[in-house]
C-alpha cells in the first residue's frame, strides 16, 4: 500500500513491469520487493526444502526469501534478490523453486512431513540401495529442493572487469561513511566511496532523523555535494564490495545495465579489483530476526525493512501492524507508522519491564507464540501474563538487536570478537591490514556515535598515509541506542525458523548438537545452516546461540563458522568476464593464415596458434586422402608448409657460444658460422624440456628454434639461467617468434623452386645440409636453412613477417607448376614419423636422453644444465620404456596413440604393461600404418612381435619392433 | 597481490610466475649426481613465515626476482633483481 507524500520514488514516472506474467505499475527508484509491496503481493517466492509460501523479509542484499528469476531464455538470470533489483520498464520477473503456480505449488506437500526432512535426512536415508542414488534419488532430489533454474544456454550477456586504484576506499554511504570519504578527501586523499544500493546515505534514507537540523536525506545530499566538491572522491553507487584480499586488494561488484533495459551491449554487471592503501569499512549493520514458532509466514518482516519500505519507498508493508522486539529501537517501527495513519494492532516487546514510547497497546514481557495464515499472515498468538492472546494483523515487524556487518574484517582468516554489552559480535582489532571499521559495523549504534567515527577512521587512514589531518565539525545528531536484551529462541509448538533460505529449523540445530556435531562448522555442514546465498547474514548468529544453549556453553566459546569472500552472490560471469568463447584464450595467427583458409584448410590449434591441418583438393572426401596425396606429392616433388609458429630465439654477445653450450646438452660454441644443429634442452632434473636446431649465423650471433608448444617455457628457461645462474656470461636474447615468416620447402625438387625465387641461385656447395645464411629473396633479405623434419632434401626460408604472406602465397604457386603444393599438419605429422623424428608426443616430460637414444648427446667435455641428474640411479636402466618403430603385422591394421604395449602372451592388464604408442600414422609411402612409442628395453626387442591394446577405443592387434626411423636411415635424401 | 618490481614497479601479481624457494639460484658445482644435487632439486622447507622465492615478470620486464615474503601474512618485504643478487650486488 503505498502513501501519499512518503518515500523518495518518483511518482512521476510510473514503471510497468511483470511477475510471474502478471502486469503491475511501480515507480523510479522501487525495487521489485517495494513495488511488489505497495501492489500488495506478499508471496514471493517458496522455500527451498519444504516449498512453503514466503515474502519480502528485508530490504537488502542480505534477503533470504524474495528470489526470483528475471528475463527469459538464455538471458534468464536466476536468484535475482527482489530486494535489490530496481525496476525497470518490461522487467520481466518470475517466482522460482515451484510445480505448478506459485500460490499451489505441488511440491509444498514437503511440508507436511517436516519431521522425514530433519537435518541429516538425505545423508541418513539415502545411503541404499546403493544402485537408486544415481538413477532415482538424486534427480528427485534435484528436482524438488533448489532455487532458481539455469536456462541451460550460453549467456548472451556482457559483462566487465575492471581496475582501479585509490589512497582511501570507503565502503558503505550511512552516516560514518559520508564523514569518513569527507574527511579522508579533505586529507587530500584520493578517495573511492562504494555503496551497495542505487542512492548513497544508508540507512539515513530509512529513519525518519535529524542531522545538524536537517532532515538525514537532506544531509546526505549536501554531503555529496561536498565531497564533489572536494574533486578527490570518486561515488560508486549499486557498487558492493564483495571481499578483502593482500596487500589492500578489494572485490567489488557493480550493478552496471541490471536496473534499466538497456542496450544489448551495456555490460550487466562489471568485477573490480580495487587497490586501496588504506580502507574504512562503514558497512553498518544488519537486524537480528526473532525464532518463534511459524515464523516464516509472508508479512513477517525485519522491522528495520518496514522502515525502508515506509521511508525509502513510501509502502506500507501492512494494514494492521504488529511488532515483536526486544529492544527500544524497533519500537520507531510503530511510532513512524502510526505518524502516517498506519494502524499497530500491538507491540509485544519480550523485556518485561519495556515501555511504550507512543500510544500503542503494548505487551511487555510478552512473546509471539505461533501465527497462522496460509499464503500470509493473518493472526498471531501471544503469550501474555500467562495467557494466551490472539491479535489479527497483515504484518508482523520482528527485531531481534542488531549484528555488525563485520564481514570484511574476516576475509583474512580474523575471527570477530564476543561484545556483551551490544550482544553481538564485533571486529578484532587489525583484523585486516589497513582496513579500519567504524561505526555500526564496529558495534557503535547511535547516529552522532557513527559520524564521529568516521571521522576519526579517516583520520587514522590518512596518519598511516603520512598525510595532513583536517579539522572536520562533527555534526549534532541523536546519540540514542535504546536497551536491548537478547532473545534467541521462543519455545512452543511448531518449528521457528533460522535459515529462512535454506528452511533450517531451531530443531535442526539441536538435533545436530544430539548428534554430536557440536562444534560450529559440524553443525553448520550437517543442517546447511548459512549455506544459501545469504549466506547464513540473517540467521547464523541465532543458530550458534541455539547451539551454544544445546551444548551448554556460552557464545563466544562457541565461535562463528568462517567468513569467506564473496559478500554477495557475485556471478561466475562478472568474475570471468572477458573470457568467454574467444575472449578464453588469444589467437595467434602466421602470415599464411588468410591464403590458408582460402585454399579451405581445415584449421587446427597448437598451443595458441592456428596452423592448417590439411588442403583439401576437389574428389577429396576424407582428410585421410588428403593427407596421403601431401606426403606423396612433397615426397616425389615438393610440398611448402608454415613453420612460423616454431619459436625462435636471436641471441648475441661474446658468450653466447658458451651460454648455449650450457643450456643444450650438445656443443654449440664449435659450431662453424653459417651451420645449423640440433640440440636438446633437459631441465635441470633431466628430463628433456625440449629440441630443436640453432644456426650460427655469425661469430656472436645465433639463432635458436625451439617447438611451437614449448616456445614460452624455453624462454622463461633461458631467462631464469642467465640471471639467476650465468649473470657472468655477456650474452643478449630476444624472442623474434613474431619477426619472421619461415616456410618449409621440402622435397626433391625444393632446390629448383628456391632457384627460381633467389637473387641468386645456391647449389650443394654454397649450401649443404645443415648449412644456413642469408639470402635474398625477390629482392628481400632473407635467412635460408638447410633443414629437414621429413627426411627429405630441404629447407626453410625466413623473411621478414611483412612479407610472408607474399611469399607463402608465391612458394605454393610455385610448388603447384612443380606438382607439389602446401601440405598441412597431418601431412607433417606422418613424415616426420616415417623419418622417426620425436616432438612433445614423445618427450613428454618422463623422458631422459636415454630413453630417445640421445645418451650419447649429452656432452663428457662440458657441463650443462641437467647433465648431473642424468647420472641418477635408474635412469639408465634398460628395462626402462625406450623409443622403437612398431608396425602392425595381426588382423588389425591401425595403430592407436595411446595405446599400451604387452608381451604376446601377455594378460593386457596394468601390472603387464610393457610399454605405449606415442604417435601412429598411415604412412603412404610405406603403404601401411607406423608408430612411435616407448617400450621396455626396446632397443633390444628388434623384430619381437608384441601385443598392442587400447582399452579406451577397444582397439587390439599385434606389431612388431623395428627401429623408428621407417624411412631412408642412411639420410642420403638429406643431402642429395 | 602485487609486487613491486624493481624496473616495472609495483604490478599485479598475474604479471608474474613463482618458481619456489631461492634454493635454485644456488645450483651445486658436482659434476655428478650427490647428495647437494638432491638437495638443490627435491629437498624444500616450507617455513610458515619469511621466506625467499624466485618470480618470474613474464608478462612484464621478463626479469627474474628474488622475493622475500612472509608466507602467514602474504607481506611482501623485498624484492630484487635476481642477476644482481647474484652478481652481489643487491
Amino acid at each position: 500500500m503505498r502513501i501519499e507524500g512518503k518515500g523518495r520514488v518518483d511518482v512521476s514516472t510510473p514503471v510497468k513491469f511483470s511477475f510471474d506474467g502478471q502486469g503491475y505499475t511501480g515507480f523510479k527508484g522501487d525495487t521489485l520487493a517495494s513495488a511488489l509491496l505497495a501492489s500488495g503481493v506478499k508471496l514471493v517466492g517458496r522455500s527451498f526444502k519444504y516449498h512453503r509460501p514466503r515474502g519480502v523479509l528485508t530490504a537488502g542484499s542480505e534477503e533470504p526469501n524474495a528470489m526470483v528469476e528475471i528475463g527469459r531464455g538464455a538471458a534468464q538470470v536466476p536468484n535475482v534478490r527482489a530486494t535489490v533489483q530496481e525496476i525497470y520498464d518490461g522487467l520481466d520477473a518470475h517466482s522460482q523453486n515451484r510445480m505448478g503456480p506459485l500460490a499451489w505449488d505441488l511440491l509444498s506437500v514437503n511440508d507436511l512431513f517436516p519431521n522425514f526432512l530433519s537435518a541429516g535426512f538425505y545423508y541418513k536415508t539415502f545411503m541404499w540401495p546403493r544402485a537408486f542414488w544415481e538413477k532415482l534419488y538424486e534427480p528427485v532430489i534435484r528436482r524438488a529442493a533448489g532455487l532458481g533454474s539455469l536456462s541451460g544456454q550460453h549467456n548472451p550477456d556482457h559483462y566487465e572487469k575492471a581496475f582501479a586504484h585509490c589512497d582511501i576506499l570507503v565502503i558503505g554511504s550511512g552516516p560514518t561513511g559520508l564523514m569518513a570519504a569527507l574527511t579522508a578527501a579533505l586529507g587530500g586523499a584520493d578517495v573511492i566511496l562504494c555503496e551497495e544500493s542505487n542512492e548513497f546515505g544508508g540507512r539515513l534514507l530509512s529513519e525518519d532523523e535529524e542531522i545538524d537540523g536537517q532532515p538525514g536525506a537532506e544531509w546526505v545530499a549536501s554531503m555529496l555535494d561536498a565531497l564533489r566538491d572536494t574533486g578527490r572522491v570518486r561515488l560508486m553507487s549499486r557498487t558492493t564490495v564483495t571481499g578483502a584480499y593482500d596487500q589492500g586488494t578489494y572485490g567489488a561488484l557493480e550493478r552496471v545495465g541490471l536496473h534499466v533495459n538497456g542496450p544489448a551491449e551495456l555490460p550487466k554487471e562489471c568485477f573490480w579489483r580495487i587497490n586501496a592503501r588504506q580502507a574504512v569499512l562503514a558497512a553498518g549493520a544488519l537486524e537480528r530476526p526473532l525464532a518463534f514458532p511459524m515464523n516464516d509466514r509472508p508479512g513477517i518482516m525485519m522491522a528495520s525493512a518496514v522502515r525502508s519500505y515506509l521511508h525509502r519507498y513510501g509502502v506500507a508493508a501492512g494494514r494492521k501492524v504488529t511488532l515483536f522486539t526486544t529492544n527500544d529501537d524497533a519500537h520507531r517501527t510503530a511510532l513512524d507508522l502510526m505518524a502516517n495513519g498506519v494502524e499497530i494492532a500491538g507491540v509485544i516487546d519480550s523485556r518485561p519491564g519495556a515501555k511504550a514510547q507512543g500510544d500503542y497497546p503494548l505487551y511487555a514481557g510478552a512473546e509471539v507464540i505461533t501465527t497462522k495464515g496460509r499464503k500470509a499472515l493473518t493472526e498471531i498468538i501471544i503469550r501474555h501474563n500467562g495467557s494466551e492472546q490472539k491479535i489479527a494483523t497483515d504484518c508482523l515487524a520482528m527485531s531481534g538487536g542488531w549484528n555488525p556487518t563485520l564481514h570484511m574484517t574476516c576475509h583474512m582468516n580474523s575471527r570477530p570478537v564476543w561484545n556483551e554489552e551490544i550482544a553481538g559480535f564485533v571486529p578484532a582489532d587489525d583484523a585486516v591490514p589497513g582496513l579500519i571499521p567504524a561505526g555500526a559495523c564496529k558495534g557503535t549504534y547511535s547516529t552522532a556515535g557513527c559520524l564521529a567515527e568516521g571521522v576519526e577512521a579517516a583520520k587514522k587512514a590518512l596518519s598511516a598515509l603520512g598525510g595532513k589531518l583536517p579539522e572536520v565539525d562533527i555534526p549534532q545528531a541523536s546519540d540514542a541506542v535504546g536497551a536491548s536484551k537478547p532473545l534467541w529462541l521462543v519455545n512452543g509448538k511448531g518449528r521457528a525458523w533460522l535459515d529462512f533460505a535454506n528452511d533450517v529449523t531451531s530443531k535442526d540445530i539441536k538435533l545436530a548438537a544430539q548428534e554430536a556435531f557440536t562444534s560450529v562448522e559440524h553443525m553448520k555442514r550437517y543442517t546447511t545452516q548459512g549455506m544459501a546465498p545469504d549466506q547464513g547474514k540473517n540467521s547464523n548468529i541465532g543458530a550458534l546461540a541455539i547451539l551454544a544453549d544445546a551444548t551448554g556453553r556460552a557464545i563466544p566459546e562457541t565461535g562463528t563458522t568462517t567468513y569467506r569472500p564473496p559478500f554477495v552472490p557475485t556471478s561466475i560471469a562478472a568474475l570471468g568476464a572477458g573470457a568467454q568463447g574467444k575472449g578464453f584464450a588469444p589467437e595467434r595467427f602466421t602470415t599464411s593464415h588468410d591464403a590458408s583458409i582460402e585454399r579451405g584448410a581445415p584449421m587446427i590449434t597448437a598451443g595458441l596458434w592456428y596452423r592448417p591441418s590439411y588442403f583439401p583438393r576437389p574428389g577429396e572426401t576424407t582428410w585421410r586422402q588428403s593427407c596421403d596425396r601431401e606426403v606423396t606429392m612433397t615426397r616425389n616433388a615438393v610440398g611448402i608448409c608454415d613453420v612460423s609458429t616454431l619459436g625462435k630465439i636471436d641471441i648475441q654477445g661474446p658468450d653466447a657460444g658458451a651460454f648455449l653450450d650450457f643450456v643444450y646438452t650438445n656443443m654449440f660454441s664449435t659450431l662453424k658460422v653459417g651451420r645449423v644443429r640440433y640440440g636438446l634442452m633437459l631441465r635441470e632434473d633431466g628430463h628433456v624440456m625440449d629440441d630443436g636446431t640453432t644456426a650460427r649465423l655469425g661469430e656472436t650471433h645465433y639463432v635458436m628454434t625451439t617447438t611451437t608448444a614449448a616456445a614460452g617455457e624455453v624462454m622463461k628457461h633461458l631467462d631464469f639461467v642467465q640471471q639467476c645462474l650465468r649473470p657472468d656470461l655477456s650474452v643478449r636474447f630476444i624472442s623474434v617468434t613474431e619477426q619472421w615468416a619461415q616456410f618449409s620447402v621440402v622435397g626433391p625438387k625444393s632446390r629448383d623452386l628456391l632457384n627460381g625465387l633467389l637473387d641468386a641461385p645456391i647449389d650443394n656447395d654454397s649450401f649443404p645440409y645443415m648449412g644456413c645464411g642469408e639470402v635474398s629473396v625477390m629482392g628481400v633479405k632473407g635467412r635460408l636453412f638447410r633443414i629437414s623434419f621429413s627426411g627429405e632434401h630441404a629447407y626453410e626460408i625466413a623473411v621478414p613477417s611483412r612479407y610472408g604472406d607474399a611469399l607463402y602465397r608465391q612458394l605454393v604457386t610455385q610448388a603447384e607448376t612443380l606438382g607439389g603444393g602446401a601440405y598441412g599438419m597431418e601431412a607433417l605429422n606422418v613424415m616426420r614419423s616415417e623419418k622417426g623424428f620425436i616432438t612433445h608426443s614423445e618427450i613428454d616430460g618422463r623422458v631422459v636422453p636415454f630413453d630417445i637414444g640421445m645418451d650419447r648427446m649429452v656432452s663428457a667435455k662440458k657441463m650443462c644444465v641437467g647433465k648431473p641428474a642424468t647420472l641418477r640411479e635408474g635412469l639408465k636402466e634398460t628395462d626402462r620404456p625406450q623409443l622403437v618403430g612398431l608396425k602392425p603385422v595381426g588382423a588389425v591394421k591401425q595403430l592407436t596413440a595411446g595405446a599400451r604395449l604387452f608381451s604376446a602372451g601377455a594378460d593386457a592388464t596394468r601390472v603387464n604393461v610393457e610399454g605405449y604408442t606415442t604417435s601412429v600414422g598411415f604412412s603412404p609411402s610405406l603403404g601401411h600404418f607406423i608408430g612411435l612409442g616407448f617400450l621396455k628395453d626396446g632397443p633390444n626387442r628388434m623384430g619381437e612381435v608384441v601385443k598392442m591394446v587400447d582399452h579406451v577405443r577397444n582397439v587390439e592387434t599385434t606389431v612388431e619392433v623395428c627401429s623408428p626411423v621407417f624411412l631412408d636411415p642412411e639420410g642420403e635424401k638429406l643431402r642429395g | 597481490m602485487r609486487i613491486k618490481c624493481p624496473l616495472c614497479g609495483d604490478r599485479d601479481s598475474r604479471e608474474f610466475t613463482p618458481m619456489g624457494h631461492e634454493t635454485y639460484m644456488n645450483r651445486p658445482d658436482d659434476e655428478g649426481w650427490s647428495p647437494a644435487w638432491d638437495n638443490y632439486l627435491h629437498l624444500r622447507d616450507n617455513p610458515a613465515g619469511i621466506t625467499r622465492e624466485m618470480w618470474y615478470h613474464g608478462a612484464g620486464c621478463t626479469s627474474w626476482l628474488r622475493v622475500e615474503r612472509d608466507t602467514v601474512t602474504h607481506d611482501i618485504l623485498r624484492v630484487e633483481l635476481a642477476a644482481d643478487v647474484k652478481r652481489g650486488n643487491s
